[in-house]
């Protein structure tokens, strides 16, 4: 092939701002690499000294689209320096709580970044006024979904995005259970619209396949995004408290966020949608078990693009869950637990909508914070998204530049990276020599 | 295509959450087919490969300035609108992405010192009235979703769209 410089200055239709620079010479990728760009704010550092109580909403702000899984994952965080236990009907409202997110979030990432690539245009902008397109009904099915998953979260949490009910040892005030039935028939509605795209994302016709490791919480009792123990692919599985062991940190100098692989085989791995499918599919809410049985029955999968297709079957494991919690509770009026402030530390991982994430505190006799830390998604999924870029340029550098170009957006894209955690650009370099 | 005039505008985001663009993404649920007749989304990287930043009338610029090269980013952009409004906390105030801006550089841990010493990071995170002049705010963590209705709406009537 030619030798050439390609810069792409926007890759889109992802949520962070990241680059990709590769280094080809006499035909072979000698160089790749895949850059985290986003200016770190050091939120981690800005919350020591601060009291624990202002910190899940603070820390929050680490993420637009997923600040509820901050926000949840530091409330769990701060209860266990504190020793606080959250009751039953808490843990119940939380679960609904991130059912929205999860609907809303990866709604948005399908139907907003991703469909324009199953259709072959370049957005959602492009696709036609016309009721009878694929493209027009998948994009209105959207709004309904995304707008449901919103007032889900909303009538649970306050809001969909910074909520303010969520505290730590409970919520500030209860949601109205008269809401419950409408909510109740808005989630019947969309089940048909959410189907509908699932079969869709079903037929992407993308293929890329590495052997990675899988990593996510698991719990034997149900599907759940917030509450278990971490398992991966190869079997092991840990506690909570001892994720940051399992890990190994590494330092990329060339971007932003630092990179991790498993500390026992120095393996990449893969945080994520696939990855709670690959090892929790038998855990799904049985209506959606039984309703997307052909669709299941891809999983597990090594294919990095059926993250798409395992991130539109939680918007309705999400759906039914939710439907079975909101059919079931019997809301009792409860405060949020407040015990007398201790030196403690905490622990919290929680599946966010692109993976598992981390949070760690070290609390003062006051309930001071000493010591703060958190891994996100998109860093664990650092390496793993490199090496899959190297496996496609090496297996396809007969192809024109567009079609490298495209494809290496398409497969960023399949892992809904969140860089801020998000932003929106990766420059491209492909250097030819 | 339709030769209809429409509000030609820009979305920029710098160091933040980037929780406003979200609450814009999330509010063509109800306006996509209403503003699609009116707007042109010439800059809109969450939505489409092919942006430009010329001929804009309005740039919508979210998040804080934390380096030299957002700084020229930002100039490039008011360069190149006829009015720009600063999105959300971060822009409009700096904070929270200028937390930094209030640590003991005596009493900061290794990961931080690596960061910002091997990456352009300026000595403090600013908004961005500290170095454009900003037409409009629409304030808020995320941003007030009415106000920014609203503000469309201004530059609507204003360039004579509506």
């Amino acid at each position: 092939m030619h030798n050439t410089d390609i810069t792409i200055d926007s890759i889109t239709k992802i949520e962070g701002t990241a680059g990709l620079t590769v280094k080809i010479v006499d035909d072979k990728v000698v160089d790749l690499k895949f850059i985290i760009k986003d200016y770190r704010r050091f939120y981690a550092k800005a919350v020591e000294g601060k009291p624990y109580v202002a910190v899940p909403p603070f820390i929050s702000r680490i993420c637009g689209t997923c600040s509820i899984a901050h926000l949840l994952c530091s409330i769990e965080t701060i209860e266990k320096t504190q020793g606080i236990t959250p009751s039953e009907q808490t843990r119940l409202l939380r679960r609904l709580t991130y059912n929205g997110l999860i609907i809303r979030d990866h709604a948005l990432h399908l139907y907003f970044f991703v469909l324009p690539d199953l259709l072959g245009i370049d957005s959602i902008l492009d696709i036609p006024d016309d009721e009878n397109n694929l493209g027009h009904q998948l994009l209105h099915d959207s709004f309904d979904i995304k707008e449901t998953g919103n007032e889900l979260t909303t009538i649970i949490a306050g809001a969909a995005i910074h909520a303010p009910l969520p505290s730590i040892g409970g919520f500030l005030k209860l949601p109205d259970p008269a809401s419950f039935p409408s909510m109740i028939k808005k989630l019947e509605k969309i089940r048909s619209q959410v189907i509908r795209g699932i079969d869709a994302f079903s037929k992407m016709p993308d293929k890329l396949i590495r052997n990675s490791d899988y990593l996510s919480l698991k719990n034997d009792d149900h599907f759940d995004f917030l509450e278990g123990d971490i398992t991966n692919s190869s079997g092991n599985k840990i506690v909570e408290e001892k994720f940051r062991d399992f890990l190994h940190s590494v330092v990329i100098p060339y971007s932003q966020s630092e990179g991790y692989i498993f500390s026992d085989t120095k393996q990449d791995y893969l945080v994520g949608s696939l990855a709670r499918l690959n090892l929790n599919k038998d855990s799904l809410n049985p209506r959606t078990q039984n309703d997307l049985k052909q669709y299941l029955s891809i999983f597990p999968s090594n294919n990095v693009y059926h993250n798409n297709l395992a991130q539109a079957i939680e918007i309705l494991q999400c759906i039914d869950d939710s439907i079975d919690i909101l059919t079931s509770i019997d809301l009792v009026e409860e405060k949020p637990i407040s015990l007398l402030p201790r030196a403690g530390v905490g622990v919290g991982v929680v599946e966010a909508p692109r993976g598992t994430l981390y949070h760690y505190a070290e609390t003062d006799y006051k309930g001071m914070i000493v010591k703060y830390d958190v891994i996100v998604p998109t860093s664990q999924n650092q390496i793993n998204i490199e090496n899959d870029l190297k496996k496609y340029f090496e297996e396809n550098l007969d192809k024109d530049e567009a079609t490298l170009k495209l494809n290496a957006e398409k497969i960023i894209r399949a892992y809904d990276p969140c860089m801020s955690c998000a932003t929106n650009f990766l420059k491209m370099k492909i250097i030819r020599k | 295509m339709s030769d209809t005039p429409k509000l030609i505008i820009g979305w920029f985001s710098f160091t933040c959450s980037e929780d406003s663009l979200i609450l814009l993404t999330e509010l063509l649920n109800q306006h996509f087919d209403e503003w699609k007749k009116v707007i042109e989304f010439r800059h809109l990287k969450a939505l489409k490969s092919n942006n430009k930043i010329e001929g804009l009338d309005v740039a919508f610029v979210e998040g804080s300035i934390s380096s030299p090269t957002q700084a020229a980013e930002l100039q490039k952009i008011r360069d190149n609108c006829k009015y720009l409004v600063a999105i959300g906390a971060c822009a409009c105030t700096g904070q929270p992405s200028s937390s930094r801006n209030t640590f003991d550089p005596n009493d900061i841990n290794y990961k931080t010192a690596y960061y910002l010493k091997n990456f352009d990071y300026s000595q403090e995170v600013k908004k961005l009235a500290d170095f454009v002049k900003v037409d409009d705010e629409v304030n808020g963590c995320p941003m007030n979703t009415e106000l920014f209705i609203a503000t469309v709406s201004k530059y609507l009537k204003l360039l004579n769209i509506v």
